[in-house]
């Protein structure tokens, strides 16, 4: 499912707010429409308010102001048991004394599900996610990653309108988290399904979703596709925190539309474009991403600006090499580039001549 | 080894000398499983050395004395040692003979020897275990055959009393000739030997323990239930509470056990006498009249009452530790399933807390049955356990032989429910902290 079509609110947040000690708002002033059948993540950092909002979603915390709404009914003062939301839990949240067929059979069963129909939505939603043999196994004699199939499962069975995930991937390593990425996204695109995701790994974020949602300070900071997201970013956070970022500070020379002219530190003037800022002389952060830098005068874009930088060090990471450069006064420019056959050799203490396009060069509001 | 002091010459020359077809070898040489054997010996010594001062003392002054308090439920040489000529008779001649002159003899010589010895006491009084009202008959047929009996044996005894010729009292002693016996066990269970040896019920106004045995039992049952019912949701309230709240919770719990347990009993007969404040806020607020005050205590409500308040923490406790290791994601996973919130608290919040309730309620019921001081303060007659009677038989019958009977079959009984438990729950269910 890409962008969503038809039922363009879904799930409404409608100026929610959030309290718990009546001092400080968690949430504040949450506004936010999921389309129906939309891949949406909650990504910030912790305490910034994003699985608040999912436990209000789910019913495990009231809103103190607003509304939400679940396909166009209030659903305030829903209790949990009858939202019909499913819900993977960062835990998993497995029933122990209950084998993996119990667990699955419990939401139907709840429901008042005939026995036969039971089983054979259990059978069909364990072959969904590859588990069909492990119905009579408890949860303890699985692996994590086991688990987290069966919890998948579990909130799945019986076709939930929407389904909360909670960081659902955060206690698997590397490897099985990158492999069960791909795993629920293709399960949401033949499911069709809508799924509100909640993590504070960006890099989940960018490959699972339709759109995300950066929270910080119980707002979002940005609501938008994962390339709108990291290409152009609409305030420092953001771009700080998707992502490798460059942030040299300068004031505001000129401003001209979305044109901006920024004096760095060691008064070089280099042009930018201007995103949230208002008025000239209003200090500043450029944004720029550490892969679009470019030292090499042959691969220079046209129009790019060049500024001198000194090499600090490099560090090989394989794929890639990472240059730590000084510009402009600032010792912690990053410069990526791709590790090619015959590729220039870079040594510390060594000046060199860097570039990028205005367009990539993003002139945010001060950090 | 021709360098002690280079280190990769010693591996070189060890390596070399170890054989790959052969056991391993350390690295001098030695087998590999003695040198284990030798090193963990070493531990297992000092292990065990260390668990040595705690095996003497548990050994010394709790083991030995409990086994010579049960073996006295079968043992009793009062009769046998003091008695050695009738007993020996008693030995040769099978049940139902009549006795002879050898017996009335045996018995003359007996009786004097023991007069002489001061033991006749000691006779009386095990006889007098199976037949009330014998001693007074020994210590005075003492008394007066400290000069020495002349024969015809028969008539000189039966002329210091008739009694002597009691067939039932020759049946006693009969019993009480050796010093193993089972009689005490049978006089626990309400049972006893006719003058055949056969085992009857006792007389009606006799059985009192069986019922006090079902009693006990049927009260701590009852008791383990009250605590379940008044620890449970304190168990789930100090689990989810916020620290702080929890932590003075806690400590309300625990204050009980700060106090003594005499105190805390005598606070509840102050409370729940007829005069007492229950009583009194009751009839202030016109629930009873004046003269229909509540019989609250000195009877089972006051042991049930008191004991549940004394005993709850031990079913808090277990509980709670239980409860606080369940992640409340458990519960949200099964609201979020559709489950109402009765629905999550039966079938997946209460399953998870049975360890700890299995661990508490069995702590409770072990401790309720064996309990003495609260009952004997305020169970009145109609509230008084079985220990009571282990105690009164301790201290003023001074049966303990009788007393070490009542004490087994109370263990026996608590070790068959423990094995039950362990059937139907499992004890590795058990969870105490």
């Amino acid at each position: 499912m890409t962008s969503p079509t038809g039922n363009e609110a879904f799930v409404v947040f409608d100026h929610v707010q959030k309290s718990y000690d009546g001092q400080t708002l968690v949430v504040k002033d949450l506004n936010l429409s999921i389309g129906k059948g939309e891949f949406l993540t909650m990504l910030g950092p912790s305490g910034s308010g994003k699985t608040t909002c999912l436990m209000m979603l789910a019913g495990f915390e009231t809103a103190t102001h607003g509304e939400i709404r679940l396909d166009g009914r209030n659903i305030n003062d829903v209790p949990p048991h009858k939202r019909g939301i499913g819900m993977v839990f960062q835990n998993y949240a497995l029933f122990p004394h209950m084998t993996v067929g119990e667990n699955l059979a419990f939401p139907l069963q709840v429901r008042g599900m005939a026995k036969a129909e039971r089983e054979s939505r259990v059978a069909r939603a364990l072959d969904m996610v590859q588990m069909g043999r492990f119905a009579s196994r408890r949860p303890a004699q699985l692996s994590g990653g086991q688990q987290q199939r069966i919890a998948l499962a579990r909130a799945l069975v019986f076709d939930p309108k929407l389904v909360l995930m909670d960081e659902p991937l955060g206690a698997l390593d590397k490897q099985l988290r990158e492999h069960m990425q791909f795993e629920i996204k293709a399960l949401h695109d033949r499911l069709g399904i809508t799924v509100v995701y909640v993590t504070h790994d960006q890099g989940e974020a960018l490959t699972m979703s339709d759109r995300i949602a950066v929270f910080n300070d119980g707002r979002i900071q940005q609501l938008a596709a994962p390339p709108v997201l990291y290409e152009q970013p609409e305030n420092s956070f953001v771009a700080g925190f998707i992502g490798e970022n460059n942030a040299l500070r300068g004031t505001i020379e000129q401003l001209q539309g979305d044109k901006a002219l920024v004096r760095l530190q060691n008064g070089e003037v280099i042009d930018a474009t201007a995103v949230n800022i208002r008025e000239s002389g209003q200090t500043t952060t450029v944004s720029i991403r550490p892969e679009r830098v470019e030292f090499k005068p042959d691969l220079m874009p046209a129009g790019a600006h060049t500024v001198e930088a000194q090499v600090r060090d490099v560090v090989y990471m394989g794929d890639i090499l990472r240059a730590r450069l000084n510009v402009a006064g600032q010792d912690d420019f990053v410069m990526k580039y791709r590790n090619t056959l015959g590729q220039v050799k870079l040594s510390p203490g060594q000046t060199i001549r860097i570039g990028w396009h205005p367009e990539d060069a993003r002139a945010l509001d001060p950090v | 080894m021709s360098n002690a002091l280079d280190p990769h010459a010693a591996i070189v020359t060890e390596a070399g000398g170890l054989d790959p077809g052969g056991p391993l070898r350390t690295a001098d040489g030695q087998p590999l499983t003695r040198a284990l054997a030798r090193s963990s010996r070493r531990a297992r010594r000092r292990a065990f050395l260390l668990v040595l001062p705690l095996l003497l003392f548990v050994l010394l002054t709790f083991l030995l004395p409990i086994g010579q308090m049960l073996q006295r439920s079968v043992k009793n040489d009062g009769f046998s040692a003091n008695m050695p000529q009738l007993s020996a008779w008693f030995h040769e001649h099978p049940r139902g003979t009549e006795p002879d002159d050898a017996a009335w003899a045996a018995l003359a010589a007996d009786l004097t020897a023991a007069a002489e010895a001061r033991s006749i006491g000691l006779v009386g009084t095990r006889v007098n275990y199976d037949m009330p009202g014998t001693r007074s008959l020994f210590t005075s047929a003492g008394r007066k055959a400290r000069g020495g009996i002349e024969p015809p044996y028969r008539e000189a005894i039966l002329a210091m009393d008739e009694k002597w010729g009691d067939p039932k009292l020759w049946s006693v002693m009969r019993e009480a000739s050796s010093a193993y016996t089972s009689n005490f066990y049978l006089a626990a269970l309400d049972r006893t030997r006719d003058d055949d040896g056969n085992i009857t019920m006792a007389p009606e106004q006799q059985q009192i323990y069986v019922k006090l045995f079902q009693r006990t039992f049927w009260l701590s049952l009852i008791i383990t239930f009250t605590t379940f019912l008044l620890g449970f949701p304190i168990a789930h309230l100090l689990a989810t509470l916020p620290m702080r709240k929890s932590n003075l919770l806690m400590i309300l719990v625990l204050l009980p056990f700060w106090t003594s347990l005499l105190v805390r009993t005598t606070a509840w007969m102050v409370l729940l006498q007829q005069q007492g404040v229950v009583n009194d806020i009751l009839v202030w607020l016109g629930l009873i009249g004046n003269d229909q005050r509540l019989q609250m205590i000195f009877n089972q409500t006051g042991t049930i009452i008191a004991m549940t308040h004394i005993l709850l923490p031990f079913m808090i406790l277990p509980l709670y530790s239980v409860m606080r290791t369940i992640n409340p994601s458990y519960v949200r996973a099964a609201r979020s399933l559709g489950a109402t919130s009765w629905t999550a608290f039966r079938r997946i919040y209460f399953p998870q807390t049975l360890p700890g309730l299995g661990a508490g309620a069995l702590l409770v019921f072990i401790l309720a049955v064996g309990y003495y001081i609260t009952p004997a303060l305020v169970g009145g007659s109609s509230g008084q356990l079985i220990s009571n009677l282990i105690a009164m038989h301790m201290t003023q019958t001074l049966n303990w032989s009788m007393a070490a009977a009542l004490a087994a079959l109370l263990l026996g009984g608590v070790l068959l429910l423990y094995w039950v438990y362990d059937r139907l729950v499992g004890i590795d269910n058990l969870k105490l902290g």
